[in-house]
């Protein structure tokens, strides 16, 4: 790590605008009246995965002049609130007021390398880290002051950025306690934690501080950010993923369009930049009526999508097999049905927005990517460039929900930055290049057969899914970053083949005593990479939909069905909230209620999501009246944190099953702006309530992509309780309800 | 190039720039305010909201030479009192009504506008007002209680 001075980083925050607001808003917490110290209780189990790379307290903390602290965490913030995760946790173990905790998110050379903010693996990992990291240093701190006055740590108080001595009351603030050291001591097992009994932050729900900068307009995005002499510049997009730059007149574009500053072009890289933002937007336009491109490679026809799928795809890998599925359906009636879903867009109400400046050493970047060390590398490979040279501040954007475009944008601005050193160059994308050049989620194929035994239990299983890659991200291989596929020499996409991800919950959680899943990748025509959830959004789709026909089969109600497969307590009590949380609904004619359940991963957090909606039997149109939903992370960090990405999941899963796909035909994608993709309007959302089973014993689980899977297979089931219709193929539409 | 004369949040500033440049480009690069954002550019959002003559309205593809000297406001206009939030920038505080808040801009313009002319909106006005403003996070159940807040201690 590289050691920059606390007065020199802290000027670079404030240069950013990140001025914070001072504003209490825990006045009740504020204060400790008794300065009883909280039991500990010692951990013993698994330290998070990120400590690994980064061992020491320093790298997680430090301990600022003022006896504040400052926290190191290798994590981005997208709008789920995990710095306010990390400042509780920080708080909670140094017994200090919020306000005393900063956050510094994702720097390289700063904070820990944490590879990616994904995969509702935050909290697990930067949050838990930060706890121990946290819970050590006060035990140094004690360590050292009893050191220092020559007592036991028996004697001392550590609380509010002070330790104080009980014989005489003499106390010492950290920073006296440290005399300008930061605390370099190892993490290491057992770490004597806050006993979560006696926690007065963690488990609440503490409000987020920077929603107060959102509704008045300081810098926060970084769409805002400005500095002296700072440029504007678009890049020229390919008309299509394989199209080539053959001609470029850009003659006439300085007598088109004033303040045009310089045009690089760099094989089919196209990019210009302006001292004003709406002359590049002009100059851009230009420029793509004065281009000539080759003929982008057609895509399939979106009618045979399907069908061309599965004529792509690789022979089936079997990632999981019990029992023997082959002997079971032997003789037997099985239930069959194939469920499909396809390519969505993360859809970003931000477009992509990325700055560079190349000071003639070092190359600065600004980005909202999801990991801006994994970056560096794609960047260093394309530039050639040594990976110290790179510095990236990760500075938050429009919530992306997956991998987007935010590492594209950074890449444009570095190389334009390049080409037009000693000032910071500020790319904007624009909403059709959002919509289009988008690595979308990947369509999904699921097929599943079913046999039920005498009992009307379910005896075998098979899954079958088609999924392309769902982590195209960037790392050393520059052609994770799309304008390094378009330079003289092109760094072209190898494709992963990597599955993980597609078939993920594609095998039930239930008791089930024969069960095969098998997964066949495919390399498809889009651009594709990470959407929150992956394939278990289509995977529990199917999955749920699948169970309710089962239980159809058998005669037995759908919830009564699934808690006969279960034997986890914790699943069954998900699902037994959400029976009482609907119990008192009545429904008329024309209306239903569906449920649907899942293990997150099967193996962290639990969900049951309930829907009601109205169908019209006439035209088709779905209401989508209110979705409950029941969730148990293990140990809650913030309460109001979890319901607020639950709510926020349940209503973007409804707009992913009711309304988006990308639409294309052979020669272009179409969907290329927000009436083409259409997503929820205002008049379309459903009321939504979230209850939380909190376990502080158990390990806390992330929480931001476990509402999208079960909420497909939710609003399907209620359509059918509604009208008798069911719908295998996303987006369940009028006309889909109409012909089925 | 022509100067424009605008009236933003109840200053005159002068801008000099082509006719065509939209009053988003205006508000957000010649005089730096970061309130209205860039969503689309194609007036579909809601993102760029401000308020004109204290009705909402976008300015993402409205060119500043049609402004004239209509009165401008945008989010950092709102509050009338130093380091004191408008009724509907501290509803939506309180009620945490966002996740990225990038529509947040958006949201509370059009709340204002609405608030404007109808003191006591119920929830079918409220969702009709922002049928034109997007959210891709899913905080609406939380902006439209927002908003009922707001009406409540306006």
């Amino acid at each position: 790590m590289t050691a920059i001075p606390l007065q020199s980083r802290r000027k670079f925050i404030k240069n950013l605008g990140y001025i914070s607001v001072g504003f209490t808003l825990l006045g009740s917490c504020s204060g400790t009246e008794d300065p009883i110290m909280a039991a500990r209780v010692n951990y013993n189990r698994k330290l998070p995965g990120s400590i690994g790379r980064a061992k020491t307290v320093n790298a997680w903390l430090k301990i600022l002049e003022d006896g504040s602290i400052m926290i190191l965490s290798g994590k981005v913030e997208l709008g789920q609130g995990i710095r306010t995760a990390i400042q509780q946790v920080a708080a909670e173990e140094l017994d200090m007021e919020l306000d005393k905790v900063q956050v510094h998110l994702a720097e390289t050379g700063i904070t820990p390398n944490e590879g990616y903010t994904g995969a509702s693996a935050s909290i697990q990992n930067s949050a838990m880290s930060v706890r121990f990291a946290a819970a050590t240093a006060r035990q140094e701190l004690l360590a050292l002051t009893g050191k220092k006055l020559n007592t036991s740590v028996d004697n001392l108080m550590l609380y509010n950025g002070i330790v104080k001595s009980k014989l005489d009351d003499k106390s010492y603030t950290f920073a006296e306690i440290l005399e300008g050291e930061q605390i370099d001591r190892e993490i290491s097992l057992p770490v004597p934690i806050k006993d979560y009994r006696e926690h007065r932050y963690v488990g609440k729900a503490v409000p987020r501080t920077d929603i107060l900068n959102m509704v008045q307009g300081p810098a926060v995005y970084i769409q805002d950010l400005r500095f002296p002499g700072m440029v504007h510049a678009r890049v020229v997009r390919p008309p299509g993923y394989t199209s080539q730059l053959t001609a470029i007149d850009g003659n006439g574009l300085k007598a088109e369009v004033a303040g045009v500053i310089k045009t690089v072009i760099k094989g089919s890289f196209v990019g210009v930049i302006t001292e004003r933002e709406y002359q590049a937007v002009k100059a851009e336009q230009y420029l793509r009526n004065h281009s000539k491109w080759t003929t982008s490679t057609p895509f399939p026809k979106p009618e045979n999508l399907f069908t061309h799928i599965k004529e792509i795809a690789d022979n089936p890998e079997t990632i999981r097999k019990e029992g023997n599925v082959e002997a079971a359906f032997k003789g037997v009636e099985t239930v069959k049905a194939r469920y499909t879903k396809p390519y969505l867009k993360h859809a970003s109400l931000g477009p992509a927005c990325g700055l560079a400046m190349f000071d003639g050493e070092v190359l600065h970047l600004w980005s909202h990517s999801q990991g801006i060390y994994p970056l560096r590398e794609a960047l260093a490979t394309m530039l050639s460039m040594e990976t110290d040279k790179i510095h990236i501040k990760a500075v938050p954007g429009a919530g992306c929900f997956g991998h987007s475009t935010a590492d594209d944008a950074a890449t444009d601005a570095a190389i334009l930055a390049l080409e037009y050193p000693n000032a910071h160059v500020r790319v904007q994308w624009s909403r059709h290049d959002e919509h289009s050049w988008d690595p979308y989620g990947p369509a999904l194929i699921t097929e599943l057969e079913a046999s039920l035994d005498e009992n009307q239990r379910i005896n075998s299983w098979k899954s079958e899914v088609w999924s392309d890659s769902h982590s195209m991200r960037p790392n050393k291989d520059a052609g994770t970053v799309l304008a390094a596929r378009y330079l003289e020499v092109p760094f072209t996409m190898k494709s992963r083949g990597y599955l993980g991800g597609g078939h993920r919950n594609a095998d039930p959680y239930y008791t089930i005593p024969n069960i095969k899943l098998n997964a066949h990748y495919y390399d498809g025509p889009f651009r594709v990479s990470s959407l929150r959830s992956l394939g278990s959004f289509t995977n529990i789709f199917a999955v749920e939909s699948f169970m309710d026909a089962l239980a159809e089969k058998a005669g037995q109600d759908p919830l009564h069905f699934r808690l006969n497969h279960l034997e986890d307590e914790r699943a069954i009590a998900v699902i037994q909230k959400v029976k009482a949380l609907t119990n008192s609904q009545n429904t008329l004619d024309g209306e239903g209620i569906g449920y649907a359940f899942m293990r997150y991963k099967n193996s962290d957090a639990y969900i049951a999501v309930s829907a009601k909606v109205a169908v019209n039997k006439v035209n088709g149109h779905i209401e989508l009246i209110k979705m409950w939903a029941v969730v148990d992370v293990g140990e809650v960090i913030n309460m109001d944190g979890i319901t607020n990405q639950v709510e926020g999941g349940m209503i973007q899963a409804a707009s992913w099953t009711l309304k988006e796909q990308v639409t294309f035909n052979t020669k272009e994608i179409t969907s290329t702006d927000w009436i083409k993709y259409p997503i929820l309007r205002f008049s379309e959302i459903p009321e939504v309530e979230v209850a939380i089973i909190n376990r502080p014993k158990e390990t806390a689980y992330g929480v931001g992509e476990v509402a999208m899977p079960p909420s497909a297979a939710a609003i399907a089931n209620a359509i059918y309780k509604a009208c008798g219709k069911r719908v295998y193929d996303l987006p369940i539409t009028p006309d889909k309800i109409l012909n089925t | 190039m022509p100067t424009y004369q605008l009236n933003i949040n109840g200053s005159l500033k002068k801008v000099e720039t082509k006719a065509d440049t939209p009053l988003l480009y205006v508000l957000r690069d010649y005089l730096e305010l970061n309130g209205p954002k860039f969503g689309c550019g194609l007036a579909q959002c809601g993102a760029c909201n401000i308020l004109i003559n204290g009705s909402a309205s976008t300015s993402c593809m409205l060119p500043v030479s049609s402004v004239g000297d209509a009165e401008i406001t945008t989010l950092e206009g709102l509050a009338t009192e130093k380091n004191k939030l408008h009724t509907v920038q501290q509803a939506f505080v309180n009620e945490q009504a966002a996740q990225c808040g990038y529509c947040l801009n958006g949201m509370v313009m059009v709340a204002v506008s609405l608030l404007n002319t109808n003191a006591n909106p119920d929830e079918a006005e409220i969702r009709n007002a922002l049928q034109g403003n997007l959210c891709r996070c899913g905080s609406h159940s939380r902006i439209i209680r927002a908003i009922k807040t707001a009406a409540k201690n306006l």
